[in-house]
């Protein structure tokens, strides 16, 4: 289906999912938004002067400033009387890395904004090197196979974001748009600063078949690495959990940059996994809210 | 209205009567005065103040807010103008029209809070004008003609004022009412801004065959700006009464065998100096540089010709000399004495420009650490 607000002719790569992600962002969100964005593979593909695929406001000015930048939009259009909804979008490396502070001030603050992170796990657009969000044992240029891989664990960002007492976080996967969509509708009717991160996959980055890309994003919430969750004024709900789990091996084959991994490695990464299943499990039974002084 | 006022109290109320609609500030000494009290002021204005993490987004936030259509500003001084730079070369090549106040002083290392210009000079090709003011009146008179200036061509404006020297000063300023400013400043129109009704795309990418039009433009427009920025002094004389110096400044300089090039506060030092060797009958003068960017290279020529020249500066470019003598020799194709002084907030008493006058008188040549 066409999208009216975000136009046919961007330069992605084949099989890109965060180009599905703007997508399906702005089939939820268009039109009354406006889009602040971050240096980045999303910016380079789809705002080349003299061409835009942007059919909503927009506006680009740096790398790790779109929190702040967004900020202002926000504030001016309070000051000035104007309609729309400030969207700040951001990959990850802008977003769990180099304006992680500028998104804490704005977080804190409870700009009122809707910002979404378009996650793909590293830093893309500079040709895949390991950020904040990268996954352990993931191959990168900065952290390759030689090395085993990044040996460090993934951010926490909405746990991080949901600290900041924000009305709603929430994660999302492009494999399950309707989830998504639906977070996106139920945080643009909301004010104050609203979060939504979204697995969003890098065909080249990750190094997997193009056409693989919807069921790869799937096998990673079948799997358990990344989990479909809200934490809406505080309170933890999963918007979906498999009632069995497939085994993480089957979401790391067809992934070039787990293919150095051995089979205790992927029995680590298997472990890994399984604590936190087992973790929100536990949140979400026990109702635990980040509301602690109520 | 004349008012015993602090400095930095005084621009957050000339600001504030300038209409301003979103000010985001992030503290630092010597600047902090200048969002305490516009934060203070708030409620009674009704403008949006955004007490942001940084000086990065400090000056982002005013970019969104400036691309959103508002009217916009910020403080700043030394490591915060530093944090901004990234953000001054992307606001100045969107062509915002954003105006900030800057407290001059020293970059560490060794920190240091006190004055000298290291902060102004080293943002010196960020595309922004620079102003550097000699006292209180003139920051409060700059800052209402920056507006002006950068709402009419669309650039940056970035007025100085000297820290603690000036920030800190506490003296007697004609501070103009709300009417008489929005009678000289009319309400901010930008051509465009970011609009649901209207959407349009702001800080585009640009390959090789747009990037240096688009830079090209922006020099072509900055060497013009030096016209603006002349028309809105006299304008802002006739309106309020008091003359405005534009580009430079000339000080008992014209019959001057030698004279002085200074900006900022030191002038009004340079100033009794020049009037106690005047008493004493020797031909001295000053020529106070106002405006340092766009860098008035045909009035410098004019005002200096045949005369001998030094220049006392407050900051240095480490492995040649101090950036104003570079500049002033390139304008004047002849030498000039070379001061560095006040580095880090060391006082330059009259003493000081007294014994400048005399190298000077001596032909001295190169560039002296005072």
């Amino acid at each position: 289906m066409a999208n009216p607000w975000f136009l046919k002719g961007h330069t992605a790569c084949a099989g890109c999912g965060c180009t599905i992600a703007i997508d399906e962002m702005l089939k939820a969100v268009g039109p009354d938004v406006v889009v602040v964005n971050a240096t980045g593979c999303m910016e380079i593909v789809s705002s080349m002067y003299p061409s835009c695929n942007w059919n909503v406001p927009y506006l680009h000015s740096l790398f790790e400033n779109v929190p702040a930048v967004a900020s202002g939009v926000s504030r001016a259009f309070k000051a000035l009387g104007k309609k729309g909804v400030v969207l700040g979008f951001s990959g990850d490396g802008g977003a769990y890395d180099i304006g992680f502070g500028a998104l804490s001030g704005a977080m804190e603050r409870n700009e009122d904004m809707m910002f979404v992170i378009y996650d793909n796990e590293a830093y893309m657009n500079t040709g895949v090197q390991r950020s904040g969000a990268t996954p352990f044992h993931a191959a990168t240029t900065t952290s390759p196979q030689e090395v085993a891989g990044k040996r460090e664990w993934k951010k926490d960002m909405s746990f991080i974001a949901a600290a900041h007492r924000i009305p709603y976080v929430a994660t999302a996967n492009i494999g399950f748009p309707v989830d998504f969509k639906n977070k996106l509708k139920k945080a643009k009717e909301k004010k104050g600063f609203r979060l939504v991160t979204v697995y969003a996959n890098c065909p080249i980055g990750w190094r997997h078949d193009s056409a693989l890309t919807i069921d790869i994003a799937k096998k990673a919430v079948e799997s358990g690495m990344w989990h479909l969750f809200e934490i809406e004024d505080g309170a933890f709900k999963r918007t979906y959990r498999p009632k069995q789990f497939i085994p993480l091996e089957e979401y790391l084959k067809p992934q070039g940059r787990f293919k150095h991994l051995t089979p205790d490695m992927v029995k680590e990464a298997q472990e890994h996994v399984n604590k936190t299943v087992a973790e929100l499990d536990r949140l979400e039974g026990c109702k635990v809210d980040f509301k602690y002084l109520e | 209205m004349r008012k015993i006022i602090e400095g930095s109290i005084a621009v957050a109320h000339v600001v504030a009567r300038c209409g301003v609609q979103v000010v985001a500030a992030y503290p630092i000494t010597p600047s902090t005065h200048v969002p305490e009290e516009l934060s203070r002021i708030q409620p009674e204005y009704g403008f949006e103040f955004i007490p942001v993490e940084s000086e990065h987004s400090a000056l982002s936030a005013i970019v969104g807010a400036s691309v959103a259509g508002a009217r916009t500003f910020t403080a700043t001084a030394s490591q915060g103008l530093a944090l901004m730079n990234e953000v001054l070369h992307n606001a100045s090549g969107m062509r915002l029209p954003l105006v900030m106040v800057v407290g001059n002083r020293a970059l560490s290392a060794p920190l240091n809070i006190w004055n000298d210009w290291q902060d102004g000079i080293s943002s010196r090709d960020t595309g922004w004008i620079q102003l550097y003011c000699k006292n209180n009146q003139e920051v409060i008179d700059t800052v209402i003609q920056a507006y002006k200036i950068a709402e009419t061509i669309s650039f940056p404006v970035m007025v100085g004022m000297d820290g603690f020297y000036l920030t800190h000063e506490i003296t007697t300023i004609d501070l103009p009412e709300k009417e008489e400013i929005s009678a000289f400043l009319p309400p901010f129109k930008p051509k465009q801004s970011l609009d649901v009704e209207k959407p349009l795309a702001f800080g585009t990418y640009m390959n090789p065959q747009y990037y240096m039009d688009a830079k090209a433009q922006q020099q072509k427009d900055m060497l013009a700006a030096a016209k603006t920025i002349e028309a809105v002094a006299a304008e802002f004389g006739k309106a309020f009464g008091r003359k405005q110096a534009a580009l430079v400044e000339e000080y008992q300089s014209s019959d001057a065998e030698r004279v002085i090039v200074t900006m900022g506060s030191l002038s009004e030092n340079v100033e009794i100096a020049v009037d106690e060797l005047r008493a004493k009958g020797e031909r001295v003068g000053l020529v106070r540089i106002k405006c340092f960017r766009p860098f008035p290279a045909e009035a410098l020529a004019k005002a200096l010709g045949g005369k001998k020249a030094a220049v006392m500066e407050k900051d240095a470019s480490y492995g040649y000399e101090g950036a104003l003598a570079t500049e002033l020799k390139a304008a004047l194709k002849t030498d000039v004495l070379g001061i560095v002084c006040g580095l880090g907030g060391r006082d330059v008493k009259l003493g000081d420009v007294k014994k400048v006058f005399e190298m000077l008188s001596r032909g001295e040549k190169g560039t002296v650490w005072l």
